[in-house]
């Protein structure tokens, strides 16, 4: 059976989620605005003669008309990041101001970390943390590639994170894209579900409430940290953030969610959530002809 | 004065230290120098580097970063690859070029469109140039502007391309 039959009972309009669920993705690239402006990013497409549409919520993605966005000049100059439109979003969410200490503790391969020291104007830190040293490496080329001079980046185990080798105490924000099972991908990588099971979910939803405890406990009282998946699983949401609502300092704040979304659930098979998980984010396949995502706004309390 | 701090331990990220004065750690480029060979090379301003400090982690690799973080500090990036020092002729990297090579204003060959997607594919040419040998930045005209599209080693009458593999593609003929 399609795992993805489990979520139909929460979509409303089933049909088109499937229908969706089963289109590739639209190519969408990032203007990196360290190294370029989104009119001459534009320009330089234009003198190539490669189409775009401005994605409508926001003025610096640029949907392609064809061909992946590795053979522009305007890409080979980091002018160009290829970023899929709903990954945006937690950075958004996240609103990291110049010269702050922001954590993101599962970076690579960097997508949203450039988008945050993007966001940034490339100064104050980024910390960039992953696991593992093969995305690492792909997160150094990709910053590399755009420009980003304010990213250090560690290789430590997300859930005991130490501040140590910087010399602070606590970050102003924090983000927590977090390893999941992956199935709002489905577009982009059609096998994504081959692989699915239950006893994943539940063992990656362990991993993601670990990181997202030490990302609080990471942030100052008064600071923001936000939490993202690419999966429709509310153990893998709601029930992650229900977790550090009840053992963490923190409250869910609601932000100004740019795409179509639907509110996060309080019910799911045999278990309820705390109320405030309504104010977290649900993006469908089919609201706006992206891929699927889940993204939650925190603050950390005193 | 610990061992680790007098030696250039590969691992970790040491501060440059700001003048040849200060130095602690033998062979260890200063701050100073690094401008310095950015100014007289490229006439990159000085004033470019003011905000950012700068590091050496690796033999002679030195990083630049948009903060300050005590050093020496064992992590796995910092910042961004800048400038191969610890060789005779210091050599800027493929992205210290893209990101601060615009404010050259020496030491710079512009391609023509097809010399520049040559370029970007790593390819060696034979380029007319009347100025020094050496490293060069390599620049072509796009978006009414000049944009660096990487360094470039001129000697013997041949541009060689030293964009690296991984950034290297093949591009249209503007």
């Amino acid at each position: 059976m399609n795992p993805l039959e489990r979520y139909a009972p929460l979509v409303d309009d089933r049909e088109a989620f499937f229908a969706a669920c089963e289109r590739p993705l639209p190519s969408v690239v990032r203007v990196n605005s360290i190294n370029a402006t989104t009119e001459r990013a534009k320009q330089a497409l234009d003198e190539e003669g490669v189409g775009y549409e401005t994605v409508d919520w926001n003025p610096q993605l640029l949907r392609l008309d064809e061909r992946g966005p590795g053979t522009s000049w305007p890409y080979f100059h980091g002018w160009l990041h290829g970023q899929e439109e709903v990954s945006a979003l937690p950075a958004i969410a996240l609103d990291p101001q110049p010269g702050e200490q922001v954590w993101d503790s599962c970076a690579a391969p960097g997508s949203k970390t450039t988008q945050l020291s993007a966001m940034m104007d490339d100064t104050g830190i980024v910390v960039g943390n992953d696991n593992n040293l093969g995305r690492l490496s792909a997160l150094r080329h990709n910053a590399e590639r755009l420009g980003v001079t304010n990213l250090a980046v560690t290789k430590q185990d997300g859930r005991n994170f130490s501040l140590k080798p910087f010399g602070f105490e606590a970050f102003d924000r924090a983000i927590v894209d977090a390893p999941c099972s992956c199935e709002g991908t489905i577009r982009k990588n059609p096998d994504t579900l081959d692989q699915w099971t239950l006893n994943h979910v539940h063992s990656v939803a362990a991993i993601q409430k670990g990181i997202l405890s030490r990302a609080i406990q990471a942030t100052r009282p008064g600071g923001t940290v936000v939490y993202s998946t690419c999966t429709f699983a509310p153990e893998e949401n709601e029930a992650v953030v229900d977790h550090v609502l009840d053992t963490e300092s923190c409250d869910v704040v609601e932000f100004d969610c740019p795409l179509e979304s639907i509110s996060g659930v309080t019910e799911w098979e045999d278990k309820t959530y705390d109320e405030r998980v309504e104010k977290t984010h649900r993006i469908y396949p089919h609201l706006n002809d992206t891929g699927g995502f889940y993204c939650a706004k925190l603050e950390v309390t005193a | 004065m610990s061992d680790e701090l007098a030696r250039n331990v590969g691992q970790q990220f040491g501060r440059l230290p700001a003048t040849p004065a200060d130095r602690e750690v033998e062979g260890r480029a200063s701050r100073k120098e690094v401008v310095e060979f950015f100014d007289e090379r490229f006439e990159i301003e000085p004033a470019v580097f003011e905000e950012f400090t700068f590091w050496e982690k690796g033999k002679g690799k030195i990083w630049i970063f948009a903060d300050e973080v005590p050093t020496p500090i064992r992590i796995e990036g910092l910042g961004m690859t800048v400038l191969r020092t610890r060789q005779e002729h210091w050599k800027p990297t493929h992205s210290a070029i893209q990101r601060f090579g615009h404010h050259a204003t020496k030491n710079v060959i512009e391609l023509s469109g097809e010399e520049a997607a040559r370029f970007a594919q790593g390819e060696d040419q034979p380029v007319e140039w009347d100025g020094d040998w050496g490293y060069l930045i390599a620049a072509h005209e796009l978006a009414d502007d000049r944009v660096p599209v990487g360094v470039g080693l001129y000697l013997y009458d041949e541009l060689r391309s030293t964009v690296p593999k991984g950034n290297q593609e093949s591009l249209t003929v503007l």
